[in-house]
């Protein structure tokens, strides 16, 4: 199968001497494509500096990193910018929908940054709007949709450029229990449609629905095991 | 994006925190408004100069005994008698038959007491000429006629008297035909001027007008006279005609340019110096206007700062989604452009509505390209301040930015 990620004894450093702090102390890991990957971990355990990594939104001090085949460890601001607007779809915690732009705009906003015309960003965003049940909802703005509609709006902003990479970090961690089971039925929905999905959480009943789930601690890899049961499931 | 988006963005972005914006943009209203304006009372003001050089006949040119700055009365400052120009000096100088000049007509001037049998006037201004006073300038009999060439020659006491004198000495009736005294002498009124525009403290219409000769006889003396006036062949000609007159003057005066004991000048240089004291002022109202563009400009500055600063987390939610940094700078600089644009939208309309007014008694004429120039300073006065903030922005690191609240 085809490696989508692929990290090679990554360390993340921050600060020199004595005063350095190390996130992250060598990580190994590798995920096929259409994988369903949990990263657990407490907080300080180095999984948000991985995060960082694995969103391209900053660069390891040693170690390489591999994403859809291309070296990512060593580009500049500019490229990497380019390479989360194509290959990576983002799934915050806080949703981080822009204000005062439309569910619409919103999903829209990674299309115009790659440059597609309008009419194509239009069609493809109700598109990713439909497939995460929200057609309805385009015209709303951000403040006038509940916390799982604004996370539903957010899965179709990270979906609509079809990336390599899904990449979710605590996407449930403002919800509710009811949204919470929504949008992880989502993520299920997803995964069975064959995309590649690394979701980052703290809470084991949102691990429980990964394929696999890695537990890393104190910036190593301690745990590393296939979940049986959602791989029946 | 198209350009069309970008505006639409960034329109939104200005409009996002309406009183901001509204209090920034205020800043390049006045600015522009205050440059457009005092440019439009600027050329407003050369343009009543231009109408008053046609209207007080630019062909005229004035030669006043004395050095520069004296004038207007009637007793010569030369030095010494044979530099005097006198009624002869005046007829040989119309004699020269010089090639610019058309004709030389002097006048004495004083100032006395008139009075008809019930009123008086004090300190009236009295000028003492020839017929061709009538002819140069915009000087014009209005009822009744000038005196005659004959007259002058016989030293009559006739008189034409202005307006205002008119109105005065023969209230509610026809001046024409009845009698005046000038100083105790006798003069009969045969013609009251044309209404005159006053140019500056003096009514012109306080005047009376009387043949040379009997004000020379009577009053003045037969020394020197007041003012020569030269009326030039057409408005072309007046330097040239200014020059020959000078060299002649010089000659039967015989003295030279150095020490010249009369003063020479025209109508359109006088008003050529007023221009220019206008344009100064208008340029210096231009550096006043630029200066509070200035001031505006900051306040986009600073204001965009604010709003880069607010957005930090949109910011790096566009990074995150693939914004570049040139991305991220093009959409500040068309919000502070957009800003500006629309301030300077403002104070175009603002100037145009204060050029409907009068401003210092001159009417403003808006200069047709000061309107595409104020909105293009003003968009680019957007970019320049706000290239500072918008380069802040897109240096911000996503995961920064990301970060903030």
């Amino acid at each position: 199968m085809t490696l989508v990620l692929e990290l090679d004894g990554v360390q993340q450093v921050y600060g020199t001497g004595e005063a350095a702090v190390h996130a992250l102390r060598g990580i190994d890991l590798a995920v096929e494509a259409g994988d369903y990957v949990a990263i657990m971990g407490p907080s300080g355990s180095g999984k948000s500096t991985l995060m960082n990594l694995l969103g391209c939104l900053d660069i390891a001090s040693h170690g390489t990193y591999s994403l859809a085949g291309h070296d990512v460890s060593a580009l500049t601001e500019n490229e990497l910018a380019t390479v989360r607007n194509r290959e990576i779809g983002f799934i915050f915690q806080s949703f981080n929908l822009i204000a005062r732009m439309s569910a619409l705009a919103n999903v829209e906003l990674p299309l115009v940054y790659g440059g597609v015309g309008r009419g194509e960003r239009r069609k493809r965003a109700l598109e990713a709007l439909d497939s995460v049940g929200l057609a309805a909802r385009a015209g709303h703005e951000p403040q006038e949709l509940s916390g799982g509609q604004q996370q539903r709006v957010a899965i179709a902003r990270a979906l609509v450029t079809n990336p390599t990479l899904v990449l979710a970090d605590e996407p449930t961690g403002n919800l509710d229990n009811e949204s919470t089971d929504d949008i992880l039925g989502l993520f299920d929905v997803l995964a069975a449609q064959g995309k590649t999905i690394v979701i980052i959480t703290h809470e084991d009943h949102v691990a429980e629905r990964a394929r696999r789930v890695i537990t890393i601690s104190d910036g190593l890899i301690v745990d590393d095991r296939v979940n049986a049961r959602a791989v029946h499931a | 994006m198209s350009v069309f988006e970008i505006l639409v963005s960034a329109f939104r972005g200005v409009t996002a925190n309406k009183l901001r914006s509204i209090l920034t943009l205020l800043g390049v209203m006045i600015g522009v408004a205050s440059v457009i304006l005092p440019l439009a009372v600027g050329n407003g003001s050369a343009q009543e100069v231009k109408n008053a050089i046609s209207g007080l006949g630019a062909s005229t040119i004035t030669v006043r005994a004395g050095g520069m700055g004296g004038g207007g009365g009637g007793e010569s400052t030369a030095a010494s008698t044979n530099k005097v120009i006198t009624r002869e000096v005046a007829d040989q100088l119309a004699a020269a038959d010089l090639g610019h000049v058309a004709s030389v007509t002097p006048q004495v001037s004083t100032s006395l007491t008139v009075s008809s049998t019930d009123v008086s006037s004090d300190s009236v201004s009295i000028i003492g000429t020839t017929t061709g006073y009538f002819d140069v300038g915009t000087t014009g009999v209005g009822t009744g006629e000038a005196f005659t060439d004959a007259e002058v020659a016989s030293s009559a006491k006739v008189a034409v008297i202005g307006q205002t004198l008119a109105t005065t000495l023969f209230p509610g009736a026809s001046a024409l035909g009845e009698a005046i005294a000038i100083d105790g002498t006798p003069f009969t009124v045969v013609g009251v001027l044309e209404n005159q525009s006053s140019t500056g403290i003096t009514d012109a219409n306080s005047v009376v007008i009387a043949p040379i000769t009997r004000i020379q006889k009577s009053f003045t003396g037969f020394g020197a006279v007041s003012n020569l006036s030269v009326e030039a062949i057409d408005s072309d000609s007046v330097d040239a005609a200014e020059g020959e007159i000078e060299i002649m003057l010089n000659q039967l005066l015989g003295q030279t340019d150095d020490d010249e004991s009369y003063s020479i000048s025209n109508q359109s240089s006088l008003l050529e110096t007023q221009e220019e004291s206008a344009d100064s002022f208008t340029v210096l109202l231009g550096v006043v206007a630029a200066i509070s563009l200035l001031v505006g400009g900051i306040g986009v500055t600073n204001v965009m700062l604010v709003s880069v600063t607010e957005r930090t987390k949109e910011i790096g939610i566009r990074k995150a989604l693939g914004a570049t940094r040139g991305a991220i700078l093009g959409q500040f600089l068309a919000e502070a452009a957009t800003l500006t644009l629309l301030g300077g939208v403002l104070g175009v309309a603002a100037a145009l509505v204060g050029a409907n007014y009068e401003i210092y008694g001159t009417k403003p004429v808006v200069l047709d390209y000061s309107i595409p120039l104020a909105l293009g300073v003003s968009v680019a006065i957007g970019v320049f301040f706000g290239v500072y903030p918008a380069a802040r922005a897109a240096a911000m690191r996503p995961i920064q930015a990301l970060r903030a609240v």
